[in-house]
């Protein structure tokens, strides 16, 4: 058997989510292969040869693929996986990141095959766990299909190691430019705090915050922790912050050392994002709150008192 | 030019479900019964851009039961000008229902099909990219803002770490995010109007669609409960937990 992995990355940087992915292909069993698709991404394709576990590294590296078009990206996947003769690969995977759940299904759909959508775990070669119902239960499923297509959730694996691996890379030259899709434009959150999804510790504020600009409450008490900042859907439908930092069913998943959720009533959305925290706080002036009953630790206290004095505390 | 809009009727999103005793699913029986909330998103769009003179006609399509009838009244009701209901009791795949809608697609010739980027139920987030798929189009998935120009249409994307912007080719797929709109309530004289607007049924075997499929569901279970903690009466307590029992900071 052999898995292809396809990486997340900036065309600069390995992105840590294709570790956890890499160590769902490690549980699966089999040579693991992984596809670095970009422009001028050489050394993403160097980074990922030392990935602990990987044998080889296929680098189609192309201005089609700069921005990740799903377009151009799924045609070249699908050729990669048709040309081997379409049963070299067993498996493909890929981080469910916005990324991944925009190209993969495009992938599985020209390949004919079932998607199995942010696996948090393989109980073996064909069959996996996935959350369906905002995590309110867990489905086992098994496919019969030729080649597995499959995202995976980061938080349900265990990132393999960065380094100690030694895979060759090679030069894939096909160049698949659909031509009906083009890039115009990111505009990307720049913050020295770290990413939501690799976070060690996880600050994020609800309704209860009142605004956008009572946010700098737990800017503050994140720099303070070396933390990363996120939000209720609710704070983010309300307006205070931007999507990207929404954690829940339809947002980030995330699963720190600590999480700790201020003004936030809990709703189910929310806690299928953050219920697999190591240490769960709440502060809620609400002690009836459903945020509680998924807390290590709950203060019941008003937000605009407690915030400051933790961060004064720390 | 056409619109294609694409609903689902799933578990009201205020419910919180229950798996079956045997582990064959949840339980469904006498739960409420919604519209899923990404394709209201996607719905309102649709009536936003026949408001602005952009689209002609509004398409509302379903792949469900008959009671799915329900929520293409709803479509109807906030401004679709007619509906199709792709008639299966099936628990069918994302890859069966996009090849379903590529069929209706390949009917209908719309200049845009609008879906919503996950249902609240299967949480899979596969239908509208493999529909652009299969029927060889551009995609603009978890947009936060649509703009058609011409013979393009410029999306706005909801990314990991911010926005992103495209400019795709029509005909297109669009798949909704939270942002892009806030759904209106149907009045009640739309209500009413609605049920006299016209809305086909159609069978799976007569789009020519075969919706077999390679996955099968071997259990589905509750997920491990965690378990409340305790309450702390102050800052300091809680600091000294965290320090001295938890051991995270």
């Amino acid at each position: 058997m052999t898995i292809l992995v396809i990486a997340e990355h900036n065309n600069a940087e390995l992105n840590a989510a294709t570790l956890n992915t890499v160590a769902a292909a490690v549980a699966i069993g089999g040579d693991i292969e992984v596809l670095v698709a970009g422009a001028g991404c050489a050394a993403v394709a160097d980074a990922a040869a030392k990935v602990a576990g990987v044998s080889k590294v296929l680098l189609a590296d192309n201005a089609a693929y700069a921005h990740q078009l799903p377009e151009n990206i799924s045609l070249l996947i699908a050729a990669l996986v048709q040309e081997a003769g379409g049963k070299n690969y067993s498996h493909i995977l890929a981080p469910a990141s916005t990324n991944g759940k925009n190209y993969l299904p495009r992938v599985a759909a020209l390949l004919d095959v079932d998607q199995i959508s942010e696996i948090i775990a393989v109980e073996s070669a064909d069959t996996f766990k996935r959350p369906i119902y905002a995590g309110n239960a867990i489905a086992t499923v098994k496919s019969d299909a030729a080649i597995k297509v499959i995202t995976v959730r980061s938080t349900g694996f265990d990132a393999v190691a960065a380094e100690g691996g030694s895979a060759v890379v090679e030069a894939v030259a096909a160049a698949h430019d659909a031509g009906v899709s083009v890039f115009v434009g990111e505009e990307l959150a720049k913050s020295d705090r770290p990413e939501l999804a690799g976070a060690k510790v996880v600050v994020s504020g609800g309704r209860g915050m009142q605004n956008g600009d009572n946010f700098q409450m737990l800017y503050d008490l994140a720099d303070k922790l070396g933390a990363g900042v996120g939000a209720s859907r609710a704070a983010v439908d309300a307006g205070f912050v931007p999507n990207d930092m929404q954690v829940g069913q339809t947002g980030k998943i995330v699963a720190p050392q600590l999480y700790i959720a201020v003004g936030i009533s809990g709703a189910i959305q929310h806690l299928a994002g953050m219920k697999d925290s190591k240490v769960i706080v709440a502060i809620n002036k609400d002690e009836e709150a459903p945020i509680f009953q998924v807390a290590d630790y709950g203060l019941v206290a008003d937000l605009f008192t407690a915030v400051p004095e933790l961060v004064e505390a720390l | 030019m056409k619109l294609l809009v694409a609903v689902k009727r799933v578990v009201d999103y205020n419910v919180k479900v229950r798996v079956k005793a045997d582990n064959s699913g949840v339980d469904l029986a006498n739960v409420k019964m919604s519209m899923n909330p990404f394709c209201e998103i996607a719905v309102e769009e649709a009536v936003r851009l026949k408001e602005k003179g952009v689209a002609t006609e509004i398409v509302a399509v379903t792949v469900g039961p008959t009671a799915a009838q329900e929520q293409l009244r709803t479509a109807l009701a906030l401004g679709a000008d007619r509906a199709i209901l792709v008639e299966s009791t099936d628990e069918l795949n994302s890859l069966a229902i996009a090849k379903l809608l590529k069929a209706v697609v390949d009917k209908e010739q719309p200049q845009l099909v609008i879906l919503g980027k996950q249902a609240i139920d299967s949480d899979n987030n596969q239908t509208g990219q493999m529909l652009a798929a299969l029927s060889g189009y551009a995609q603009g998935t978890f947009a936060s803002e649509v703009n058609v120009a011409g013979d393009s249409v410029k999306v706005t994307r909801e990314i990991d770490g911010g926005l992103q912007t495209v400019d795709l080719k029509l005909p297109a797929i669009v798949t909704t995010d939270l942002r892009l709109n806030e759904p209106r309530y149907a009045s009640l004289p739309n209500i009413m109007k609605a049920k006299k607007k016209p809305l086909d049924v159609l069978k799976p075997d007569e789009l020519g669609v075969s919706t077999a499929s390679t996955l099968s569901t071997v259990k589905v279970e509750a997920p491990a409960a965690r378990s409340a903690g305790i309450k702390v009466k102050s800052v300091d307590e809680l600091i000294d937990k965290l320090k001295n029992e938890a051991k995270v900071i």
